[in-house]
């Protein structure tokens, strides 16, 4: 069953296509990585489905529905979460707070209610750090709730990133580079996750990575892009043998 | 040394961590109720004072310390407040309905400042917000219709229930319990999910919009709330000055207003209050020490201003947490003491930040 698909989209800056009618579909419950050369349009991808950018043409749909023209705030509404490549935390809260703004989408609660702090704010709280502590426990992070996120190692900040965005509930997870910055041991933890939440929490999940060891191990299907041109898509294994993928990184005169 | 052991997710949000807590800020409340029997009336009049910058304090510290926006115009939300609150009283409409009205019409005014003005951050926010509170500070001076140009005119003495609220004591009481409610409410908004997404939107403005926040209602709220309760320090700035002119609410003012709250400490609440026992007692401290001094420096011209400056340039210096900061750091060598440890005091290096999508 297909959760989310791209439909020929493209966006221009200037005259740069920095995507160019890229189109994919993923289905629910995979492990979808996006793979490429710097510069080859995948963070933008990124920023296009979280309505950071406005496609110059071409629609994106998530379960039927149409939200190419939906406003950047109401994507987490919709259930896609998403991670940035270098890191946007909320630096000067703890840990319990970033993970709580992650609710953010959930809260339904008036406006003059949160000022009083009527009892339902109160019963609404008390649930949202219930959820939050179900990610603290999922991820392992209990003994870092209280510290502010500027005076955690670099290596947690990428995990809480991750359970801040396991907070929306989303249905589709965008990870843009889980493993950058990261050392080996580090990268193989990020790995168990990410296959962790595939199976136990059953969110999909589209990833773009460089870390071909962590593409291989957690990836269903893999698809390669090169100037903001899709050149192969399929299981990890028939990408990496593909020619212009091989021609892509290592270079070469690319067959017409 | 206290350690909290917390069993329920539900301490985590009240308002008192422990017991402790319950205390000092009760004997707190009990010395402030009872200050006006103890102290001379100059005293009560000056505390009082300190008290309806504090409001203003609180309301900036919303805006600047939680939500990370910058104004160099809130003498004018102070100016709209007073005169709302002044022109309606002289209009026989009772103090109970002119003090949140006020405060009601300077929230408005604060969105409708805060709306055109959300594209902009840093330098250029504080720009416009300097031009609208000299663009308010003329229309003060020119509308003499009502506002009486730079005449001025007389305060009408506030009543509530058929009690006036006269001198330094009726007012000390009326600003204690706005004060009271002003923090009781942004307490409650920094518990909730309003006042964690004005966080967020202060720390990364991007992963906000990610969060599925809206950044322009979140930006006009804040800009609203914090008007709101400075038009509510206005409406009581009123009675304090008792004769109200338009050259009380300028630039200047604006200034003492931002010291507050970096002197107090961003992003705190107990910060604001004390800023401003900061901003309002040292013009005092000055008077006091004046003759004292030696060279005649006391004499000197625009002592005060430069004070202010000066303390301002020391404080973002070498003590970003402002008094805040000085006083958890007090706080943590008593509960430790003797065994201080000096990393535990020292400054914390944040990451830089790397690129950013803008």
């Amino acid at each position: 069953m297909i959760l989310f698909q791209t439909d020929d989209i493209s966006v221009r800056f200037g005259g740069i296509r920095a995507v160019d009618a890229v189109s994919f579909d993923v289905r629910k419950g995979e492990v979808f990585s996006i793979i490429g050369p710097n510069g080859a349009g995948k963070t933008t991808i990124f920023n296009l489905i979280s309505r950071i950018y406005t496609p110059t043409s071409g629609r994106l749909v998530l379960e039927d529905k149409d939200f190419t023209r939906t406003p950047s705030w109401q994507i987490a509404g919709l259930g896609i979460a998403r991670t940035f490549q270098n890191i946007e935390l909320f630096p000067n809260a703890t840990l319990l707070q970033n993970l709580l703004i992650g609710r953010h989408c959930h809260s339904r609660v008036g406006f003059l209610s949160q000022l009083a702090f009527l009892p339902s704010v109160r019963k609404t709280e008390l649930a949202h750090r219930e959820k939050v502590e179900d990610i603290i426990a999922f991820l392992g992070l209990q003994r870092y709730r209280e510290t502010l996120i500027a005076n955690l190692p670099y290596g947690v900040r990428k995990v809480v990133e991750l359970g801040r965005a396991l907070c929306i509930e989303p249905k589709l997870l965008l990870l843009d580079e889980p493993s950058s910055g990261l050392n080996v041991e580090e990268t193989e933890g990020m790995g168990f996750w990410i296959e962790d939440i595939k199976k136990d929490l059953g969110i999909t999940v589209i990833m773009v990575e460089h870390d071909m060891s962590l593409v291989n191990q957690v990836s269903d299907r893999v698809m390669a892009l090169n100037y903001g041109k899709v050149i192969a898509m399929g299981t990890p294994k028939e990408v990496q043998s593909h020619p212009e993928v091989v021609k892509a990184y290592l270079g070469g005169e690319v067959a017409a | 040394m206290r350690y909290l052991f917390r069993t329920q997710y539900r301490q985590d949000i009240s308002l008192w961590r422990h017991n402790g807590d319950r205390f000092w800020y009760g004997l707190l409340a009990v010395m402030t109720l009872i200050a006006p029997l103890l102290l001379g009336e100059f005293y009560i009049g000056e505390l009082g004072a300190v008290f309806i910058f504090a409001i203003a304090g609180v309301g900036l510290m919303l805006l600047v310390g939680y939500t990370g926006l910058i104004s160099l115009g809130h003498a004018a939300f102070l100016g709209i407040g007073a005169y709302v609150n002044a022109v309606l009283l002289s209009h026989n409409i009772p103090f109970l309905v002119t003090l949140p009205v006020a405060g009601l019409f300077t929230a408005l005014c604060g969105a409708a400042i805060g709306r055109p003005t959300l594209r902009m951050s840093g330098l250029y926010l504080a720009i416009a917000t300097l031009a609208f509170g000299s663009i308010v500070g003329t229309v003060f001076q020119k509308w003499t219709a009502v506002t009486g140009g730079f005449d001025g005119f007389a305060v009408p003495t506030p009543t509530i229930f058929g009690i006036a609220v006269e001198g330094a004591t009726g007012i000390y009481y009326v600003s204690l319990v706005v004060l009271v409610f002003v923090l009781f409410v942004s307490a409650n908004l920094l518990r909730s999910p309003a006042g964690r997404a004005m966080v967020a939107i202060r720390d990364s403005e991007v992963s906000a919009q990610s969060m599925g926040i809206h950044l322009a209602r979140y930006k006009t709220l804040a800009f609203a709330i914090s008007a709101g309760m400075t038009g509510l320090a206005g409406a009581l700035f009123a009675h304090y000055v008792r004769y109200l002119a338009p050259d009380a609410f300028d630039v200047l003012l604006s200034v003492q207003f931002v010291t507050i709250v970096f002197v107090g400490g961003l992003g705190s609440l107990r910060g604001a209050i004390l800023g401003a026992m900061f901003v309002r007692l040292l013009p005092q401290f000055i008077a006091v020490v004046r003759d004292d001094l030696p060279f005649g420096i006391g004499r000197l011209p625009g002592l005060e201003p430069s004070l202010f400056g000066l303390v301002l340039v020391l404080v973002i210096l070498f003590q970003p947490g402002g008094l805040n900061g000085m006083w958890l750091k007090s706080k943590v060598w008593f509960q430790a003491f003797p065994f201080k440890r000096q990393t535990g005091f020292r400054r914390q290096k944040s990451y830089a930040k790397s690129e950013r999508l803008r």
